[in-house]
């Protein structure tokens, strides 16, 4: 593997307005309940978590099934409210309305099938009133990163399910947002493709220097992006481990090679399993009646 | 074209040779029934002659008010419901409901309380139209994916725009669904309003003709009439169909 | 009280209060009040000769409803199960369905004279649509791993269309029979409001001939109570069908 990494001029000028605080994003005893109708105790979603972001770090959340890892990052973009606890990005407190810098990927395909590639990555820079020109480049660019140049004109309807998560990708990415939440983006796609996405996922966090977090079921994908990973509990999530891998920053998915690559993910596994198995338990404990 | 096509084909040409050859030999007696050949020149007297022209922009008029009261009240409607979850849960038995009372029930009210001529006529056939519309909206609205929602919030979008440029678009399909049927009804209501009791209009004039035993006339008018629904119908299926391309359905 | 019923009951509240004002200022000679209406309605509903008329229409439904439930559903049976029957014949459901079925009922009447057999045959060629389109898809949507787990259990052809396929397809045949009963009240009444000498439909015609506001709404009244009920007694049905 390589030891230098050549920074792009977006990443060195992200590094560059970097505050000398390195706590990019940060949750303090996050709780989110959930009351329901007819139930006198509130559903305990997530909590109490504390956790915080470095300025340009990639982090993985894993835990089981309903454990809150996708409450934790909607409350981190704005998408929920915190019932206790405090969320701030960039020093800024957020409750439940989404900040200045945040993008976000789904799981499900959240591409507008009424709308061409171009037209869907644009769409973003479009509704912020940027100009024609200046949105043009960035769209270019952002196609020629995530490899849709040649599918520009093309419907989402006629791409593959990998490729449409690139065109949610590209739409992100070009309103150069500073903290990247993905919501197990891959989930939906077969194993093979889901490894080489995660390597454009590496490209993409050291071409732009954004911080991103990551939520996966995939330990695997856990262990061979990130340089840290968060274990959750099985609901009400809380952080059973953050744990550091020590990866270099030119990773890709031949690290899956290293020996330490395989104690990790048994690690991962150790912690998960009871937890796994409690999740479980949980899921049916509602359908019996 | 695919075999079921041309078996559709065969179907309705054999169908139209089949009647032809029925009236002119006399096994449907003239009386009843003028054979498809007739029906095609009689129509095309009449819409030469004028005789009919005011009548057809009559009926027009009033169905083109009709589409534009049930489809974009109908939107405007759904979109009010869909944003007032309490009260769309309350009204939601009539919805569904709706359409099982017999709506025209309610034309003679309309006439004691409007008089007859196209504002009766227009309520009724947006009555009639209205609900098939607002139900699809709520549909449309219901089933855009929580994703975009979800991708509006995270550009900062805000309520009006989230509507125009993600809810309203991802609810295209249906929207376009709705429309369909509110058209189809609007038509009906209003031909069917006018056959029973109006001032003027194509399906006035069809009564009439049926009540003077003018064949001629009468099966003229039901074969602009045909036409016209049909024609309608296919063109708004062909532009669903497109839209569906495009989704990939 | 769930908050729902809570809240029907208070919209129908409102909606009385609107009539009761929208009456007195219309004055009597346009609408009535609902108290009007409902006493009318209680008078109509116990006088006999009203009965005779709500006999006719029912005469009338009774037939109807039979050639459109025996024709419907065999048709839709017969198309559905043949995929290239329903390739041919779905794109003409379409256009069939919007064309007002009305500007068939001078060809009716022509064709079976002034009689009842006119009004029955009005108000089932109204329902046989939504019977025989509901009863196509209910069986194109019977999911094929239902087929073909039939045949690992090695079921014959009549045990998986008994045990598997009607089942599977019932809630959307049941529903299909729903939108056409109220379907076929619509042609029923429609055909009464044009041309008959009996039946619900006709004393609203001659009601409003006579400019009768309080006949007008007491029977409009008493139709929509009897839809309503018939469609509610319908939609348990299907929901009983749906879950059981």
């Amino acid at each position: 593997m390589s030891d230098t990494v050549e920074l792009s001029t977006s990443k060195a000028a992200a590094i560059a307005s970097r505050p000398e605080d390195t706590t990019h994003a940060k949750l303090e005893q996050v709780v989110r309940d959930f009351t329901r109708p007819g139930e006198s105790e509130p559903f305990r979603a997530l909590g109490p978590v504390d956790l915080e972001l470095s300025h340009g770090e990639f982090i993985s959340i894993v835990g089981p099934s309903g454990c809150g890892k996708s409450t934790l990052l909607n409350v981190l973009a704005g998408l929920t409210k915190l019932t206790t606890g405090s969320v701030t990005f960039e020093g800024k407190s957020i409750d439940g309305n989404v900040p200045d810098g945040v993008g976000v990927v789904f799981q499900e395909d959240a591409s507008f099938p009424w709308l061409n590639v171009w037209d869907n990555v644009a769409f973003g820079l479009r509704r912020a009133g940027m100009a024609g020109d200046e949105t043009a480049s960035r769209v270019e660019e952002a196609l020629d990163f995530t490899g849709l140049r040649d599918f520009a004109r093309a419907y989402p309807s006629q791409l593959s399910g990998g490729m449409r998560q690139r065109v949610c990708i590209a739409r992100t990415m070009v309103l150069r947002p500073r903290l990247i939440l993905l919501d197990e983006p891959f989930g939906a796609l077969d194993q093979q493709t889901r490894l080489l996405m995660g390597e454009e996922l590496l490209r993409l966090w050291r071409e732009t220097g954004a911080t991103v977090l990551l939520i996966t079921h995939s330990l695997d994908e856990a262990a061979m992006l990130s340089q840290r990973i968060g274990v959750m509990s099985a609901r009400p999530g809380r952080f059973l481990e953050i744990l550091q891998t020590g990866w270099p920053d030119d990773r890709d998915s031949t690290i899956v090679e290293n020996a330490k690559f395989g104690e990790l993910t048994s690690h991962l596994w150790s912690l998960l399993r009871q937890e796994t198995m409690a999740a479980m338990k949980q899921s049916t404990d509602g359908a019996r009646s | 074209m695919s075999l079921a096509g041309w078996i559709r084909l065969i179907i309705i040409a054999g169908s139209v040779l089949a009647l032809e050859v029925a009236c002119r030999t006399g096994a449907v007696p003239v009386l009843t029934m003028i054979p498809p050949s007739e029906m095609a020149s009689s129509l095309w007297k009449l819409l030469i002659s004028g005789r009919v022209n005011g009548d057809i922009v009559f009926s027009l008029t009033n169905v083109i008010s009709t589409i534009l009261l049930s489809v974009l009240g109908g939107f405007v409607i759904g979109a009010a419901l869909h944003a007032v979850p309490r009260l769309r849960h309350a009204l939601d038995p009539l919805l569904s409901a709706y359409y099982a009372v017999p709506i025209f029930v309610f034309y003679p009210l309309l006439i004691v309380m409007m008089g007859i001529g196209p504002p009766s006529l227009i309520t009724m056939g947006a009555m009639f139209g209205v609900v098939a519309m607002i139900i699809n909206t709520l549909i449309g609205l219901d089933r855009v994916p929580a994703a975009m929602m979800k991708t509006s919030a995270v550009m900062q979008l805000g309520p009006l725009r989230s509507l125009l440029f993600v809810r309203i678009p991802a609810a295209s399909l249906h929207l376009v669904a709705g429309a369909k049927l509110a058209i189809a009804y609007s038509i009906i209501g209003i031909v069917a309003g006018e056959f029973i009791l109006a001032t003027a209009g194509v399906g006035k004039r069809i009564a009439f003709a049926y009540n003077d035993f003018d064949n001629q006339m009468m099966y003229g008018l039901l074969l602009l009439l045909l036409t016209f629904t049909i024609t309608v119908n296919l063109a708004l299926s062909h532009l669903e169909n497109r839209l569906r391309k495009r989704w990939g359905q | 009280m769930n908050s729902r019923r809570f809240d029907m009951l208070l919209l129908a509240a409102a909606f009385l209060l609107f009539w009761a004002i929208a009456a007195r200022l219309a004055g009597p000679d346009a609408l009535s009040t609902p108290v009007a209406t409902l006493t009318r309605a209680v008078s109509l509903l116990t006088a006999i000769s009203f009965w005779d008329d709500v006999a006719a229409t029912g005469h009338t439904m009774l037939w109807a409803c039979l050639i459109v439930l025996a024709g419907g559903l065999t048709a839709g049976l017969l198309v559905g199960s043949s995929r290239l029957a329903t390739q041919v014949v779905e794109p003409m459901l379409g256009p069939l369905y919007s064309i007002p079925k009305i500007t068939l009922y001078p060809v009716i009447l022509l064709i079976f004279g002034l009689t009842p057999s006119a009004t029955i045959s009005f108000a089932a060629i109204h329902g046989i649509f939504p019977v025989m389109i509901f009863t196509i898809n209910g069986i194109r949507q019977v999911p094929p791993i239902y087929e073909r787990s039939a045949r690992v259990m090695k079921l014959n052809r009549f045990q998986m269309i008994r045990s598997i396929l009607i089942p599977a397809a019932l809630p959307e045949i049941v529903a299909g029979l729903r939108v056409g009963f109220s379907t076929t009240l619509l042609g029923a009444i429609i055909a009464e409001l044009f041309a008959s000498t009996a039946g619900m439909g006709f004393l609203l015609i001659r009601a409003t001939e006579a400019h009768d506001v309080i006949d007008i709404m007491a029977i409009t009244a008493i139709l929509f109570a009897f839809a309503i009920t018939a469609n509610s007694l319908l939609m348990r049905l299907e929901r009983h069908v749906r879950h059981g």
